[in-house]
């Protein structure tokens, strides 16, 4: 089934907030994200479309995200600013918009993978969490024997 | 003055993490218009930049471009890379003034030598140097000793980089643009009146990021943002196609956001990354608001004839091209859009003003 035959894209306005059917962009661009899916299908290749650079018309964009809808995983990070990742309503495709700590945009992007690169833990942090318990892990173990360096 | 340490040591200083690290080069490769796929690259590379020094010099200019800048609404990244960004020189912005920043000036390419960036905007005045100088120097003399040791010249704005409005006809000033007077240096045009900002801070942070100059075009404008028109990339392009044109700026067809060709839109001939990077935090864009383009990133768009009359289209070496085109059907913007930039200044000078009806007429 193609994603038009979707009910749900029947029921949306093809002239978008901008009135006027100007949202030339968004088929092409849904187009696109279906081939980037057969591709992470077929050969595990994944895609990025930087949305900042799309000449999207009024309304394209809202368009699109209609189209889109919500999925299962929404997840929120918290660095340098705000960054959200949204699945979308089709699996493996996703929304990952980034803001500044001013909460301005700084890039939005559709990422077509199984799960955004963002979301794994990375190994340089993961090294220093590792320093990091191990920090914990003795000012605990001091406190429990009343100040004395723990029996090795 | 520029620092020894990279710009990854001071994130991790400074408390960011590696997830923190790439989204910041994710939106600097956003930033820079590269495609995500270079993120590791650009990720590796950060890690290792160092801070440059950048002298920004103003000229016979209306200070737009600053304005441009400083106004961005888009801090976070760009304030970011200028954290990284020694700007040891801008008679606009430092405090300092007279004596002070002419020594501040000195110290940085004493200093920096051979390695600074220099960015420039405005026009500079040959024909009497009494109209643009500062602290008694002139624009000239003033050039030609700070790019003397620059790694690479930046030109910001169409004064800077064409001439711009100040060289437009009768050119008073005798203005000219920083390549007509440096010839040894990279230079890099930053062209619009004013240009985006992001382009500006584009340019700047793959400078920053890659030690090099971006892939520039026969302007000498980096490829990523001037490398395909206004037109091409422009969302009312579907009506263009289809024939469908404003006639006046509050007619059923602008109202409902036919192409605005026929009211004058130089989008055609102009190349620049209005129609994706936008305005105001990406809010919008001249055509967008429903007026044509200007060509503001155009050499002599300032004596390109008016704003508001349609492109002229050659009648002599191009007409069979232009012709067969619009006969072809209702790809008369094939035709305009695929005229280069030389047959443009040929066809300046060969031809008269038509319309699009009288090519229609005439095929």
């Amino acid at each position: 089934m193609s994603v038009l035959d979707n009910k749900t894209s029947e029921t949306i306005s093809t002239h978008g907030e901008g009135g006027a059917g100007m949202t030339h962009n968004t088929l092409p661009l849904l187009n696109e994200v279906s081939h980037a899916l057969k591709r992470l299908l077929r050969t595990g290749e994944s895609t990025i479309i930087d949305l900042r650079a799309i000449p999207f018309g009024p309304g394209d964009e809202t368009r699109l995200m209609t189209l889109l809808g919500e999925g299962e995983v929404n997840a929120s990070l918290d660095t340098l600013g705000k960054t959200t990742v949204k699945e979308t309503r089709f699996s493996g495709v996703w929304l990952v918009d980034h803001y500044n700590s001013e909460e301005e945009r700084i890039a939005f992007q559709i990422e077509v993978i199984e799960i955004p690169e963002l979301l794994r833990a990375q190994t340089e942090d993961m090294y220093q969490s590792l320093d990091r318990l191990g920090e914990v892990l003795e000012k605990e173990m001091l406190k429990l024997n009343g100040g004395s360096p723990p029996i090795q | 003055m520029a620092e020894k340490n990279t710009l990854g040591d001071s994130l991790r200083r400074h408390g960011v993490s590696r997830r923190g690290f790439l989204k910041f080069c994710t939106a600097t490769a956003s930033l820079m218009a590269l495609p995500p796929t270079m993120v590791p690259a650009i990720a590796d590379a950060l890690e290792k930049a160092k801070r440059p020094s950048v002298i920004w010099l103003s000229f016979q200019e209306c200070t737009g471009c600053t304005e441009s800048l400083t106004r961005s609404h888009s801090p976070s990244v760009e304030s970011l890379i200028f954290d990284h960004i020694s700007l040891d020189y801008h008679h606009t912005l430092q405090a300092a003034a007279g004596d002070a920043a002419e020594a501040a000036r000195e110290a940085a390419m004493h200093e920096n030598k051979g390695k600074y960036i220099l960015v420039v905007d405005g026009s500079i005045p040959l024909g009497d140097p009494g109209y643009s100088t500062i602290a008694g120097i002139s624009n000239l003399q003033m050039l030609e000793e700070t790019a003397k040791d620059a790694a690479a010249i930046v030109a910001v704005g169409t004064c800077a980089a064409f001439g711009g409005l100040p060289q437009a006809n009768p050119n008073p000033t005798g203005a000219v643009s920083v390549s007509d007077i440096i010839k040894d240096k990279p230079i890099i045009n930053v062209s619009g009146c004013p240009p985006i900002p992001t382009v500006i801070t584009g340019v700047l942070a793959h400078f920053l990021t890659f030690g090099s100059i971006p892939d520039l075009d026969q302007y000498n404008r980096p490829k990523v943002f001037y490398g395909q028109s206004i037109h091409d990339r422009c969302y009312r392009r579907p009506f263009y196609d289809k024939g469908l044109f404003a006639e006046t700026f509050d007619d059923e067809g602008a109202k409902a956001g036919w192409c605005l060709y026929k009211l004058g839109c130089k989008g055609p001939m102009t190349y620049n990354a209005c129609a994706t990077t936008k305005w105001n935090q990406g809010t919008s864009w001249p055509v967008e608001s429903g007026h044509g383009c200007l060509g503001c990133s155009e050499p002599r768009f300032w004596d390109a004839g008016g704003f508001y009359n349609a492109l002229s289209v050659p009648i002599s070496d191009n007409s069979q091209t232009v012709a067969f085109a619009a006969a072809a059907g209702l790809a008369l913007g094939a035709a305009a859009a695929g005229l280069n930039y030389k047959t443009k200044d040929e066809a300046a000078k060969a031809h008269g003003t038509v319309t699009i009806d009288d090519l229609e007429k005439s095929s």
